[in-house]
């Protein structure tokens, strides 16, 4: 029971973090119709920032500025040099000249800091665990990213239903034309946003470091599990965006967490251990494929 | 036409002498290049009858390559071993394991495409990567089989009258499975079930108005896709005797997407070109410095801004 209530914060944990990625991500294609696979490399830029200043200062609210704003840096800079020339362009242009970027800040990131892993340590505020359900002590540290996960979507939403640049957001995703000839300055709003979403991936990348190694390529396959996460939760909706993270989110932590076990109840332990795993990292991709069968246009689709 | 037809003649006859090239400049490295750029042609070539053809834009591709490829490694790992599951012996004679692995490869297309074409644009693609990941993670785990190591092989497969340790045969075996493959595609594009799949690319909508079951033309291209990818997986297991998760590797499906893109998409020669420059350019750079993608990544970049009908486009 201890151990049921632990995972599930941690599959929370896991969700929250995958809904930085995909806030972002489906923003940015409800309103540009753009997918940008460089947005693996704006959480690694994120990552790497808030990396290097932490151990060059020591301090961890300075790092998660250093990773944030070097993550909306990048975005803006490579929305305004490449990516605004693609949104009029079919899908597969985007993918691929997406693809070169990883590429390109992937190399980069090992020319800058090497293949060998950086480590971040837990802030000393945010060490340590609390028992806030009793009998389960949870990592403050974990907490505090679902906590700021919970706030970035409360921010979101309140952006985007109720303030002017929310409806202009939400204009600009059915009539991108129609927004354009009422006089906004839709390429300023595309930059905005853009930079929004890649603030956002920075910040995901920044508070990862603590948790996992930050190395070449941590981007790559989150960013799979992400559109995993965009297909489940409909495509453009940032509401299905959250749905569809945490119940990926949950999903991934648990399945790894107890198939094996339940498996063993079943079979040998070895080949229980082996099938448990090879079934568990293909749990996801299962539920997706579930949601395309029942509702093939995800949960929660944006438009109709 | 009859133009096309001699070009391609000289094209072949060209790939031809490459042993005799590598022979004469003491290069024999020059024929595994030759043939990893045959391999990387099939494969990029079924790709384009979804990308070029029928608008198709799979980031899959790498599933069905590495399915393939590991048919004929798991097939040679039984037949030195254990028979599969205590029954199924394993196979070493190509012309089974090369069918077998054709046949898997169709089989997981027709699944996976199944699904995916229920959706069309970016879910197409998210969906399409998402389902090659999870085989990538599939054979990661498979502990039997090399997990992340990936699992080596003695011996090519046999084929009657050819050493098994001959890469010059095995150019030869390559470059004549990518001619077949070629003429292949070229009658299916040209057929009443090609013109089909142009008009779903150019119209989906108007296809279904004069009442063509579309999901069912698209299934069938995305699974003869997947076939010849599995043939050309199960060339390179063959090539390199050895299989790992790389060869399923996402970004593997990238890069046969480059190879139809920067060859030109919608044209069949194009992708072997693609395969062929990217390649060249590849083993080019990696002499110059190791992080070669710094160069790659940017050119990626701007043959997409700049050169959109790609390396054959320029020509016309």
């Amino acid at each position: 029971m201890t151990l049921l209530a632990e995972q599930v914060l941690n599959g929370l944990q896991f969700g929250v973090m995958l809904f930085l990625l995909a806030a972002g991500l489906t923003l940015v294609f409800g309103i540009m119709g753009l997918i940008n696979l460089a947005h693996a490399s704006l959480y690694m830029i994120g990552a790497f920032a808030a990396a290097w200043v932490q151990g060059r200062t020591g301090s961890f609210a300075l790092a998660l500025l250093a990773g944030l704003a070097a993550a909306a840096a990048t975005g803006v800079a490579i929305e305004v040099a490449v990516l605004r020339r693609l949104y009029a362009r079919d899908h597969m242009d985007q993918v691929l000249a997406t693809f070169g970027m990883i590429l390109f800040f992937n190399e980069a990131m090992a020319m800058l800091f090497g293949r060998q892993p950086l480590m971040a340590a837990v802030p000393g505020w945010l060490g340590g665990s609390v028992e806030f359900i009793p009998g389960v002590p949870y990592p403050v540290y974990r907490l505090a990213i679902i906590v700021v996960g919970m706030a970035v979507a409360a921010l979101l939403y309140g952006l985007i239903g109720h303030t002017r640049v929310g409806m202009l957001i939400r204009a600009g995703a059915t009539h991108r034309d129609m927004v354009r000839a009422l006089g906004v300055d839709i390429g300023l709003l595309s930059t905005g946003i853009f930079g929004l979403g890649a603030a956002l991936a920075g910040l995901a990348g920044a508070m990862t470091g603590p948790l996992l190694s930050v190395q070449v390529g941590m981007g790559d396959r989150i960013l799979i599990t992400t559109f995993v996460v965009i297909v489940v939760g409909g495509i453009g909706s940032v509401r299905g965006a959250l749905a569809g993270a945490l119940l990926v989110g949950m999903v991934d932590t648990l399945t790894r967490a107890f198939l094996p076990g339940l498996l063993k109840s079943v079979m040998v332990a070895t080949e229980a251990d082996a099938i448990g795993a090879g079934l568990s990292s293909m749990a996801v991709f299962i539920l997706m494929a579930v949601v395309l069968l029942v509702r093939p246009r995800g949960l929660f689709p944006a438009h109709g | 036409m009859v133009r096309r037809y001699l070009a391609a003649l000289v094209a072949i006859a060209l790939a031809c002498l490459v042993p005799a090239v590598a022979a004469a400049l003491g290069k024999p490295d020059l024929i595994t290049l030759g043939t990893q750029i045959a391999i990387y042609a099939i494969a990029a070539a079924g790709l384009d009858l979804l990308i070029g053809y029928t608008g198709l834009s799979s980031f899959g591709h790498a599933a069905f390559f590495g399915l393939g490829g590991y048919t004929v490694g798991i097939m040679a790992f039984h037949a030195a071993g254990e028979p599969m599951f205590g029954v199924i012996p394993g196979l070493t004679e190509a012309w089974l394991v090369w069918p077998l692995a054709i046949a898997v490869s169709a089989i997981a297309a027709l699944a996976i495409g199944a699904l995916s074409l229920r959706t069309i644009g970016v879910s197409f693609i998210m969906i399409t990567l998402a389902f090659a990941e999870m085989f990538f993670f599939l054979f990661v785990s498979l502990k039997t089989y090399g997990g992340d190591d990936g699992l080596g092989f003695r011996r090519r497969n046999a084929i009657p009258g050819i050493a098994p340790r001959d890469d010059v045969a095995f150019y030869y075996v390559c470059l004549t499975a990518l001619v077949l493959v070629l003429a292949l595609l070229h009658r299916v594009v040209h057929s009443r079930f090609g013109r089909v799949l142009q008009g779903m690319r150019q119209n989906p909508r108007r296809m279904e108005a004069i009442g063509l079951a579309t999901y069912r033309y698209k299934l069938t291209a995305f699974t003869i896709a997947g076939a010849v990818a599995g043939l050309a997986g199960a060339l390179h297991a063959n090539l390199l005797r050895f299989v790992s998760p790389d060869m399923l590797h996402w970004t593997m499906s990238g890069d046969f997407m480059i190879m139809v893109v920067l060859g030109g998409a919608g044209t069949l020669v194009g992708p072997v070109i693609g395969a062929a420059a990217m390649v060249l350019l590849q083993s080019w750079l990696a002499q110059w410095t190791e992080h070669w993608m710094i160069v790659m990544g940017p050119i990626l970049v701007f043959v997409v801004l700049f050169a959109r009908r790609g390396i054959l486009g320029l020509f016309r």
